[in-house]
């Protein structure tokens, strides 16, 4: 217990840091983007649980994001009007933040639950168009509900997101990977992904592990909604589109399918993307930087461009299943095609 | 020519393990099984055989949870087993090495041993059956940090049937383990087969190749179009005219 906490004490107090020096220094700029990065990394590396790890493709992720990111709103909004007396003012919304985001995190991860069961008997295509089926239901249904804001959405969601709050939970979410991929469930989770007829003649309860695997991916979900919500500083259905969804399932495509820090430096890379080609076309293009505005508009046909070059030439993703220092520590293993 | 099986007495007087009484399993409106019964006895070899479609598979897999039997009953060593799912069998002593074989293409020889433990927790016993798994198949050892998919045919088969046993069954179900191997490998896998019943563990055998399934097992069932048309010793089978003209080109 003590062993698998140090690293945790570690990550906070180097976060710690990390934060006040972002603060003194006022780069407001590197926060707002190592803010998009996180939350990124966090979406990439869950979703991996269950689309690398265990094999079920599922393209819903927004939807999950989307409960998380309200139920967190909404608890913060109406926690806003009270205040924790015994502790200062920032302290005490960090504190309900925090509890808003385990809150967003549980309800999306019930949700995750409620889709899982029913659907993850399905194979392959099926779960998909469920789980697409189901990131669709979500938004319509907050669209539609005058107490959720409908499409204006969660107005004056308070800012309470900060850079070391964002890579604490990348963090959390990064070693749960990496613990779980090692220990015996990592193993019937990969064994599910193999071939499902030979793992439940194994004795791994298919359905079981899925669900669970489902579960904890759609609570990080929920968390990275929560966050990136009180970034944003409104919570608006429009934001939690299928785009979302597919943006996440291309870092983990790209990443490997499997590999958590193939996931995480996809989200890190296609995240600065699209920063990256703003610079670059204001350095380029004409004067008055109106490409640099149409980043966002040619961003989708490049993820597209990107995912049908990697498909075409390395299909299992960058790392494969692989860690990105797998190549250095062990012997390398050859994948098969299925 | 194999030499035989160890004898057990007559079949009566063996304990029954594996009880299966008028199953019947359809695949939507087509009935892939018409009521079949069997058994197999502490210690025995059971040979099921018969042409493509005869519901060879179908009887194994229903037997192993893994398909659901619209009637009829299923019981392991009294205990009513019918409809129970697959995973939950593992516990009770069943093992299923299902056909095609199944193994884990992209994990290594061992991880694959390593999931036929699954549900064991004595690291010390693991590594041993590892080890006797590496006694059975020496070229597993030399394999065991490769990837199963890069395995040979008779290889993966070999796997296949080391990961069944890591469970420590008392039944196993082997579905076709000739199935695309070549004469020579076939034989060491019987050779293996034996010993691994002469240790204890009934197997369950469906097997095209009747020949090899009859000169192995203690008790056969000949089964055609969903239904049990003739069951004996592998001798008498073998002798049957029927069933060397049917299954045995003769």
């Amino acid at each position: 217990m003590l062993r698998s906490l140090t690293p945790v004490a570690i990550a906070i107090a180097v976060l710690a840091l990390v934060q006040v020096l972002l603060n003194t220094f006022e780069m407001e700029f590197v926060s707002v983007l190592a803010m998009k990065v996180g939350i990124s990394v966090i979406l990439a590396v869950s979703l991996n649980i269950i689309n690398g790890m265990t094999g079920q493709f599922s393209i819903g992720h927004a939807g999950f994001m989307a409960v998380g990111a309200y139920t967190a709103s909404a608890l913060t909004l109406t926690l806003a009007d009270y205040r924790l007396s015994f502790l200062p003012p920032a302290l005490s919304d960090q504190v309900y933040f925090v509890l808003a985001l385990l809150v967003g995190g549980a309800a999306a991860a019930l949700a995750g639950f409620l889709v899982g069961l029913p659907s993850l008997r399905l194979r392959g295509d099926y779960l998909a168009i469920v789980t697409l089926g189901f990131g669709e239901i979500i938004r319509v249904v907050v669209q539609n509900s005058p107490s959720l804001g409908g499409s204006l959405g969660l107005n004056n969601v308070p800012g309470y997101t900060t850079v070391a709050m964002v890579w604490f939970w990348a963090f959390v979410v990064v070693l749960l990977a990496f613990r779980l991929s090692q220990s015996p469930h990592g193993r019937a989770l990969w064994a599910i992904r193999e071939d499902e007829v030979a793992a439940e003649a194994m004795g791994v309860d298919t359905t079981g592990y899925k669900v669970r695997a489902f579960v904890v991916s759609s609570f990080f979900a929920g968390v990275a909604g929560g966050l990136f919500t009180h970034y944003l500083r409104i919570a608006t259905p429009a934001k939690f589109d299928f785009m979302l969804s597919m943006e996440v399932v291309v870092m983990v495509v790209a990443g490997g399918l499997g590999s958590t820090t193939g996931a995480a430096t996809a989200a890190i890379f296609l995240t600065l993307l699209p920063e990256g080609l703003r610079t670059l076309f204001r350095s380029v293009g004409p004067e008055d930087g109106s490409w640099a505005d149409k980043v966002d508009q040619v961003r989708m046909p490049i993820y597209g461009l990107l995912l049908v070059i990697i498909m075409l030439t390395r299909p299992q993703g960058i790392f494969g299943r692989h860690e990105v220092w797998d190549r250095w520590l062990k012997p390398k293993k050859k994948p098969v095609p299925a | 020519m194999l030499e035989p099986v160890k004898t057990l007495g007559t079949r009566a007087e063996r304990k029954r393990l594996l009880d299966v009484q008028g199953v019947k399993v359809a695949y939507g409106a087509i009935a892939a099984l018409k009521g079949v019964s069997l058994s197999v006895g502490e210690g025995e070899v059971v040979a099921l055989i018969g042409a493509n479609g005869a519901g060879k598979t179908s009887t194994l897999r229903a037997v192993s949870g893994m398909l659901k039997p619209v009637g009829g009953s299923i019981t392991l060593r009294g205990q009513d087993i019918t409809g129970h799912k697959a995973h939950t069998l593992v516990p009770k002593g069943m093992a299923h090495a299902p056909e095609g074989r199944g193994i884990f293409p992209n994990l290594t020889v061992e991880e694959n041993l390593k999931l036929g433990a699954f549900l064991r927790h004595d690291t010390d016993g693991i590594e041993a059956d590892a080890e006797k798994s590496f006694t059975f198949f020496p070229v597993l050892k030399e394999r065991r940090k490769q990837m199963a998919g890069t395995l040979s045919g008779g290889e993966q088969q070999m796997l296949a049937i080391s990961r069944a046993l890591m469970s420590r069954p008392q039944l196993l179900l082997l579905d076709e383990p000739s199935l695309g191997l070549a004469p020579q490998v076939t034989q060491t896998i019987f050779r293996i087969l034996r010993e691994v019943n002469a240790q204890g563990v009934s197997i369950l055998l469906v097997e095209q190749n009747a020949h090899l399934a009859l000169g192995l097992c203690h008790w056969a069932y000949v089964l055609e179009t969903g239904e049990v048309v003739m069951n004996g010793t592998g001798a008498e089978l073998l002798q049957s005219d029927d069933i060397r003209k049917a299954y045995l080109g003769e």
